[in-house]
């Protein structure tokens, strides 16, 4: 049979091979291993069948201990299973892996490897996750390329069934993971020869059964213990052998030649490089380019890393060498090396200490990291590697790929190697946006070269960490040879700009080579794009003799009606320019490719592609070089009013410039200032918000809304006036307190990104044009420079005294000062109009435990953050642990806080003699329940710091250290956040516990009922009947009542919101849950794009939502003295619940694949609302007090407000 | 005595003359089941936008690409799907469902914005097992450049079409804004319509005080609707004679309104909003009305009835032509402070 080719990346590779070889896929989500539990979701839910013709049930758990738990059980029946994680989520897995691996259990993981967070989270690939698990007792496989990662895939369940051990098999996060490459398919048949059936029948003959019982599992004493566990021996022993044994047989199916090592390289190399993973294509290419210039070096990859293979290690180094690089993709602190260097001494050093040593001399061996989170790692830091080898002294335990000037441990990059460009390939480079279908273009173009002609193709692709406005990164490869280089592209024959904004943000032509093709979307046609490029990108052009064509792509994709997707009107001008294909053959190809993969989605999506496919080629134009520019300006991408470390480096990571910097650079703990959002003027609105101030009625509810603090509301005195400039907009505020002071509501252009959200909220409109409201999109590029002055003298005025301000009203609370400001979240996100509001009423004094999510993402991920700063430098302090243990964390601050308080308010009375009773007594006695007793609270905080620093001789120590807890008699609220993936599942135990602890802690679940910044995966929030991830034919079940379990309690505040719906309720809500002295949480329901909505206006989505009874409002504020805590804030379903999930894809999604299965789960959500309004009804009736308050002093700070507070009804 | 009710409608024999319209409850199968039960002649399936069709594929692509390639950790927010079934897929399985289940004629009902999408979903209709198609003529014209002429040219084109790709039996669904409406509809039946439906309801918007916002709004018919496809029934039914079948719609709700749409000439009197109003069990409510009338009028037959009013079978034909109420002798007699010139 003819050998099947096709392009794929990684993820699907592995998962592919898991599939068909298993019957129980416990799954989690986690980047980036995901994609591997979607694909066998998808196909399960598709009924696809595996290699015994039985459709694998695959189980979403509530966190990866609990994937690892179920995959345990699974195993101990007897059935197949595999799982698929990384990073954090394998160190919860391995409690379970020591489990199933000293059951000698056979079991596959496959593994994206990923960092492990440790100063900070990093999504991207390296070694520290597996290499953390590897005294499991797992052996370990690394594959080096998409097509091992197959390949070892295959070995891996194969040899498990043989030797009884259970096997990791682990590819690089994105690198492998994400790489879309063409390779050669197994087939049904290799899997069959592999996997033999005796070895399932036995391994299933194992499996308990009440026919054959057995124990498992005993509790073992000093006695036997030690002697039991050895009894395992033989079998690891029996690995290396097994696995050679498999390889062996696939590569005799195959014809690629697979080993436990492998050695590459001279004969008689005296320097050799130790490898695993993808670094192996680039030490490869460096050393066949060193051989070709007469060096004797060499290298060895390393696939089956555990048992570590020494003897195969030994005998396939040369018996020239004379020095060894070893070279791991992770770091260890504190161990003398890292595990492959250490594994490689050992074995060098034990064989040589044998009857007959290998080498005549030790060879000397040093240690090096490279590659950590995805570090690039190329040809130019290989290099070096074996430069160093051939000193009389090489470093050691030295780094590569970075410059270190603090431990001065790197190794430099040599940027003169230049390794020969394998003849025929073609070198691409696309720059886009997230919202143009760029990189899918580039992954269907892969694979139309791949699959569709003899040339081997390669994707890889960058994103960055914004979710609005995201830039991305295509490096593309073609050509007639296999292609090796696992790194990006440096040299580049072809470069697109999708987005002619960028060629001012980055260096769009930084990696052109001379003479090459630059393919431009630009709207000035090709006349006038010369005059309007950045002098610098002029400069290039003209150094390094570029020809540049030009299309307006958006005005082709409007012309066919394809919006902002301009992919397919760019992808047939990249095979056009790039000649990798004949022009007819290009296109005819990317027609049929547009057939297969639109084709389900209807014949007018078809239809529109193909009038994109033909127009574009008439709109392509060559535009002819113009004249030099006189300067070449590079404009500074922060103002130099920013801070020092925001122009250091900040900006640089901005620019795309972040490889460069130094490692003293940076903090050596993690910790950065807050604030620098402002820094990062992203400029991504089409449209913006401009006021008309005629109409406004004052109601902040564009400000409460809008997701980025992009429109705001101050109000001031008159007489400011006098210092803004005359076309600066104002209107007289309405109010019955202030008299005499203006308001004005201003859009900062810049940070817009364009959402539209607070347009569609307006409740204002024209008497002589309705659709004219206070405030209406208009063009970006009309109005950007007036704004922008604008809301540069709107920054300049005052914010308002908040003692003054009713924040119980939402023009109040929106005039307080937003300390969340320019996330990178999605435009028109659900979740950051909520934690903006926290942040304005609580934002000075609070601090934040946030979860691992998009919160956690467009809160905390570099360069910059929207935590943000008032004037007196005040703000809330964040900080993320884990995805799991996020309210658990929260809890430890809040103990702390209170311990703190305790011991300020002791050190306190012990020093009244010295700073003055009666200041003791205002700050003891200060209830502190409302921004004005604060604000005097932080008066006479101040004055007792100025009163302990005059303090000396034997109360100095006591004044010292009351001066360092000083901040601490400032109540300050703890804010627990997160998603509902941290809330209902991997974190819910931890929720309870900080529910249960009676502390005054707040936690606020951003619930938008999905996984959503890993994509979509289905939660126990996630409702009945909608399609998510995990979920691919529709959750049966229905959505978890959170609230009610809180409730249960008693003493816990617990809400459920709609800012939406109700933003009165909202707002009421935050602040009796801040004001509770005990335990709240507050349920915010959070549109979210996975939901499938127009973002636009999705907060007036959100009112069908409550009208439906989809989602109820409620209040329950728990007391001591009794009456009737649950308090239904919204009105009897009014609307069919149809009317509301009709507007969703989530739900519709199922109409259109199931419909039968859909209508049935439609009438019972329909069933369910009815009954949960019902229920709710009741419980509005039902009176409950909690006695058990008083008895629990803990529960209450020292000097919180008195429980039930703020007990007002929503009007 | 016991009346015979039974009618032919497109070639089509009926049991009874009181048809279930165009309407969105005629989409499940369960409701349709009631009708049949209720007694319906024959039930007509709501229709099938083909704009409804094409909003879908579009809006639904873009949603499912909102959002992707754009974040590392979110590529995508949905599962991959293979297969979408889409609104004319549904459309047509729910046609199957329907006429498996039911002994009376299903009519399926179809709109649509090109030649192309006539024919294929008329076809499709057919080979789902549809009795006859309805094609609703449904359109607002707003472009001035376009003439009356061009229109009706352009419509007669469409039936021909579709014609010329069924054998079904075939019935034209109309609106009655048309300058020269007996000459379009004997236009229509030369195209190939094996009759007429008169007429369609319009939904027309609204404005909502509130919100100051223009408002999709649709509200159910009275009996005093009744009297424009009435009179057109009366005026066309001897003109296009006895072979053309002429369904009267719009303003049917009990066994009188049965009653005059079937004198004035129609093979059927279908209803719509009276179902929406009472439920399926309303087909039974206005049959029970119209066989109750006919016995104790001493009529035999519903054919014995059709056409008796029609606009050749009345005294004065000219009553069905006036368009203002004009005084005449003998219909009305002049109060006394009248003056004898006026």
């Amino acid at each position: 049979m003819a050998q099947k080719w096709e392009c794929l990346d990684g993820n699907e590779a592995a998962a592919r091979i898991a599939y068909q070889l298993s019957e129980v896929i416990s799954i989690y989500p986690i980047t980036p291993a995901s994609p591997m539990a979607e694909n066998c979701d998808d196909w399960a839910a598709a009924s696809k069948p595996n290699m015994w013709g039985l459709v694998p049930d695959v189980v979403e758990m509530q966190s990866e201990a609990g994937a690892a738990g179920a995959l345990h059980g699974a195993l101990q029946k007897g059935a197949l299973g595999t799982t698929f994680t990384a990073s954090q989520g394998l160190l919860l897995m391995i409690p379970n892996m020591f489990k199933i691996a000293g059951e000698l259990t056979p079991s596959v993981i496959h593994v994206s490897a990923r960092t492990i967070a440790t100063h900070a989270l990093s999504i991207f690939g390296d070694h520290s996750d597996v290499m953390a698990a590897r005294s499991c007792g797992w052996a370990m496989l690394a594959a080096a390329s998409v097509q091992e990662v197959q390949d070892l895939a295959l070995v891996a369940h194969a040899a498990t069934l043989r030797s009884r051990i259970p096997f990791l098999h682990f590819f690089e996060g994105f690198r492998l993971s994400h790489e879309v490459d063409k390779i050669a398919m197994l087939d049904g048949s290799d899997l069959r020869a592999l996997v033999r059936e005796q070895d399932v029948l036995d391994f299933r003959a194992r499996g308990m059964s009440p026919e054959d019982p057995v124990l498992r599992g005993t509790a073992q004493n000093p006695d036997v213990f030690f002697q039991a566990r050895e009894a395992a021996n033989p079998y690891m022993d029996a690995v290396k052998g097994i696995v050679a044994e498999v390889m062996a047989e696939l590569s005799e199916r195959t014809g690629r030649q697979l080993d436990l090592v492998t050695y590459t390289g001279a004969p008689d190399a005296e320097r050799v490089i130790l490898i695993m993973g993808s670094g192996t294509g680039a030490v490869k290419e460096t050393v066949e380019t060193m051989i070709a210039a007469g060096e004797k070096v060499g290298m060895v990859q390393v696939r089956l890393f555990q048992p570590f293979p020494s003897e195969e290690l030994i005998a396939a180094l040369p018996k020239t060498v004379k020095s060894i690089a070893v070279l791991d993709r992770t770091k260890e602190p504190g161990a003398i090396g890292e595990p492959f260097y250490l594994e490689t001494v050992v074995a060098i050093h034990e064989a040589m200490g044998g009857d007959e040593p290998p080498f005549k001399v030790v060879p000397r061996i040093v240690g090096g990291r490279y590659g950590l989170s995805s570090k690039e790692f190329t040809p130019q830091m290989v290099k070096p590697i074996y430069d160093e080898l051939a000193k009389d002294a090489p470093s050691n335990h030295f780094t590569v790929g970075i410059y270190d000037d603090v431990t001065n441990l790197s190794l430099p990059i040599d940027k003169d190697f230049v390794r020969p460009r394998p003849e025929g390939q073609v070198q691409a480079m696309f720059f886009g946006l997230g919202s143009d279908g760029t990189v899918g273009a580039n992954k269907a173009s892969v694979k139309i070269i791949g699959e569709g002609t003899d040339l081997y193709s390669q994707g890889h692709f960058v994103y960055d960490s914004k979710k609005s406005g995201a830039v991305t990164v295509s490096h593309l490869r073609f050509g007639p040879a296999q292609i090796e280089s696992t790194y990006e592209i440096y040299a580049a024959d072809f470069i697109a700009c999708h987005q002619f904004g960028l060629l001012a943000k980055m260096p769009v032509l930084a990696r052109a080579k001379q003479g090459a093709t630059f393919l431009l979307n630009s709207p000035y046609g090709p006349d006038e794009t010369w005059e309007h490029l950045p002098s610098s990108v002029r400069q290039q052009i003209i150094d390094k003799d570029i020809e540049l064509y030009v299309i307006d792509a958006f005005a082709v994709a409007g012309e066919v009606g394809m919006g902002n997707r301009i992919n397919t009107v760019m992808q047939p001008c990249f095979f056009k320019l790039s000649g990798v294909l004949p022009e007819d053959e290009a296109i005819a190809s990317i027609k049929k490719f547009v057939e297969k993969n639109y084709g389900k989605r209807g014949e007018k999506v078809v239809q529109r592609n193909y009038a994109a496919i033909d127009l574009s080629l008439e709109r392509l134009h060559k535009v002819e070089t113009g004249p030099a520019p006189a300067t070449v300006e590079i404009p500074a991408l922060v103002p130099d009013e920013a801070p020092d470390f925001v122009k250091d480096v900040t900006a640089r990571i901005m620019a795309g410039e972040g490889d460069l910097l130094p490692v003293s650079a940076f903090p050596v703990d993690g910790t950065f200032k807050t604030a620098t959002t402002k820094w990062e003027k992203r400029a991504i609105a089409q449209e913006i918000p401009v006021w008309d101030e005629a109409i406004c009625i004052d109601c902040g509810k564009c400000a409460i809304v809008c997701p980025h603090a992009a429109i705001r509301m101050k109000v001031y005195p008159e007489a400011e006036l006098s210092n803004l400039s005359s076309d600066f907009k104002s209107k007289d505020f309405r109010s019955r307190d202030l008299e005499n002071y203006k308001l004005t509501i201003q859009v900062s252009p810049d940070d817009c990104t364009g959402c539209g959200v607070c347009v569609d909220v307006c409740p204002a409109k024209s008497k002589t044009e309705v659709k004219h409201k206070s405030i209406n999109m208009q063009p970006f590029m009309e109005h950007a420079d007036d704004e922008r002055g604008r809301w540069d003298e709107f920054l300049s005025i005052p914010e308002l005294d908040r003692s003054v301000i009713a924040r119980d009203t939402i023009k109040g609370s929106q005039v307080l000062e937003p300390l969340f400001e320019f996330s990178g979240a999605c435009a028109g996100c659900g979740e950051t109009p909520y934690v903006k509001l926290v942040s304005q009423l609580f934002g000075d004094r609070m601090i934040v435990a946030n979860a691992t999510g998009c919160t956690s993402i467009y809160g905390g991920n570099l360069p910059t953050t929207p935590w943000a700063v008032n004037a007196a430098g005040h703000g809330p302090a964040w900080n993320n642990s884990l995805f799991e243990d996020n309210a658990e964390f929260g809890l430890g601050m809040r103990l702390a806080l209170d311990i703190q308080t305790q011991q300020a308010k002791v050190l306190l009375k012990k020093l009244a003699p010295v700073v003055g009773e009666d200041l003791v007594s205002e700050i003891l006695d200060n209830a502190q329940d409302s921004e004005a007793k604060i604000a005097l609270q932080r008066e006479a905080v101040a004055k007792l710091r100025e009163a302990l620093k005059g303090i000396g001789g034997g109360q100095k120590a006591d004044a010292d250290s009351l001066l360092s807890l000083s901040g601490d008699l400032i109540r300050t609220g703890v804010w627990i956040m997160g998603g509902d993936g941290w809330a209902y599942d991997i974190g819910f135990g931890g929720v309870d516990a900080a529910l249960a602890s009676g502390r005054d802690v707040n936690i606020l679940v951003l619930d938008t009922q999905v996984y959503s910044n890993t994509g979509g995966q289905a939660s126990k929030a996630t409702p009945r009947g909608a399609v998510a991830k995990f979920a691919a034919a529709g959750k049966s079940s229905g959505r978890k009542d959170l609230g009610a379990i809180a409730r249960a309690y008693g003493n816990v505040y617990v809400a459920q919101i709609a800012l939406g719906a109700s933003d009165t309720q909202t707002n009421k809500a935050m602040l009796e849950a801040e004001a509770w002295p005990g335990p709240s949480i507050i349920i915010a329901y959070s549109h979210c794009i996975a939901h499938g909505i127009d973002m636009s206006t999705s907060m007036t989505h959100q009112k069908d939502a409550v009208k439906s009874g989809f989602w109820p409002l409620y209040r329950y504020q728990p007391s001591e003295a009794g009456g009737q805590p649950f308090k239904l804030d919204s009105k009897a379903p009014s609307i069919p619940i149809s009317d509301f999930v009709s507007a969703e894809t989530r739900f519709a999604i199922l109409h259109r694949t199931q419909p039968e299965r859909a209508a049935e789960l439609a009438a019972l959500s329909q069933a369910d609302a009815e009954e949960r309004w019902h229920y709710y009804s009741q419980l509005a009736d039902v009176e409950r007090s909690i006695p058990h308050l008083e008895h629990e002093p803990a529960a209450a700070p020292p000097d919180g407000p008195a429980a039930g507070s703020g007990k007002e009804e929503v009007k | 005595m016991t009346v015979d009710l039974s009618t032919r409608y497109l070639g089509l024999e009926l049991r009874s003359p009181i048809v279930a319209s165009a309407s969105p409850l005629n989409r499940d199968p369960e409701n349709t089941a009631k009708l049949e039960e209720a007694g319906a002649g024959a039930i007509v399936m709501p229709s099938l936008f083909e704009e409804e069709i094409e909003n879908e594929e579009i809006e639904l692509a873009a949603s499912l690409e909102q959002g992707s390639e754009g974040f590392a950790e979110a590529l995508d927010y949905f599962p991959e799907v293979d297969t979408f079934i889409g609104e004319g897929d549904r459309y047509l399985r729910t046609l199957e469902k329907i006429k498996g289940n039911a002994s009376v004629p299903i009519i399926a009902s179809l709109n649509a914005n090109s030649v192309g999408g006539w024919v294929r979903f008329a076809k499709l209709m057919a080979d789902a097992g549809a009795d006859a198609l309805e094609l609703n003529l449904y359109r607002i014209s707003v472009d001035r450049t376009r003439s009356a002429a061009d229109i009706e040219d352009e419509d007669l084109e469409l039936i021909a079409a579709v014609r010329a790709a069924v054998n079904l039996p075939l019935a034209v669904k109309l609106s009655p804004f048309y300058s020269a409406l007996a000459n379009f509809a004997g236009r229509a039946v030369e195209a190939g319509a094996n009759g007429l439906v008169l007429f369609n309801r319009f939904y027309q918007p609204d404005i909502d005080l509130e919100e100051l916002a223009v408002v999709p709004r649709v509200s159910l018919s009275h009996s005093s609707e009744l009297r424009l496809p009435m009179r057109w029934t009366a005026i066309l039914r001897p003109q296009l004679g006895p072979e053309v079948a002429i369904a009267a719609s719009s303003g049917v709700h009990s066994g009188e309104d049965a009653i005059k749409a079937l004198m004035v000439g129609a093979d059927v009197a279908m209803t719509t909003s009276a179902v929406l109003r009472g439920g399926p069990g309303k087909i039974a409510d206005i049959e029970a009305e119209t066989r109750a009338w006919l016995e104790e009028n001493e009529y035999s037959s519903v054919t014995q009835l059709r056409g008796s009013a029609s606009q050749g079978s009345v005294e004065d034909p000219g009553t069905f032509e006036r368009a203002q109420y004009i005084r005449t002798l003998h219909s009305w007699s002049a109060p006394s402070h009248r003056t004898p010139t006026a």
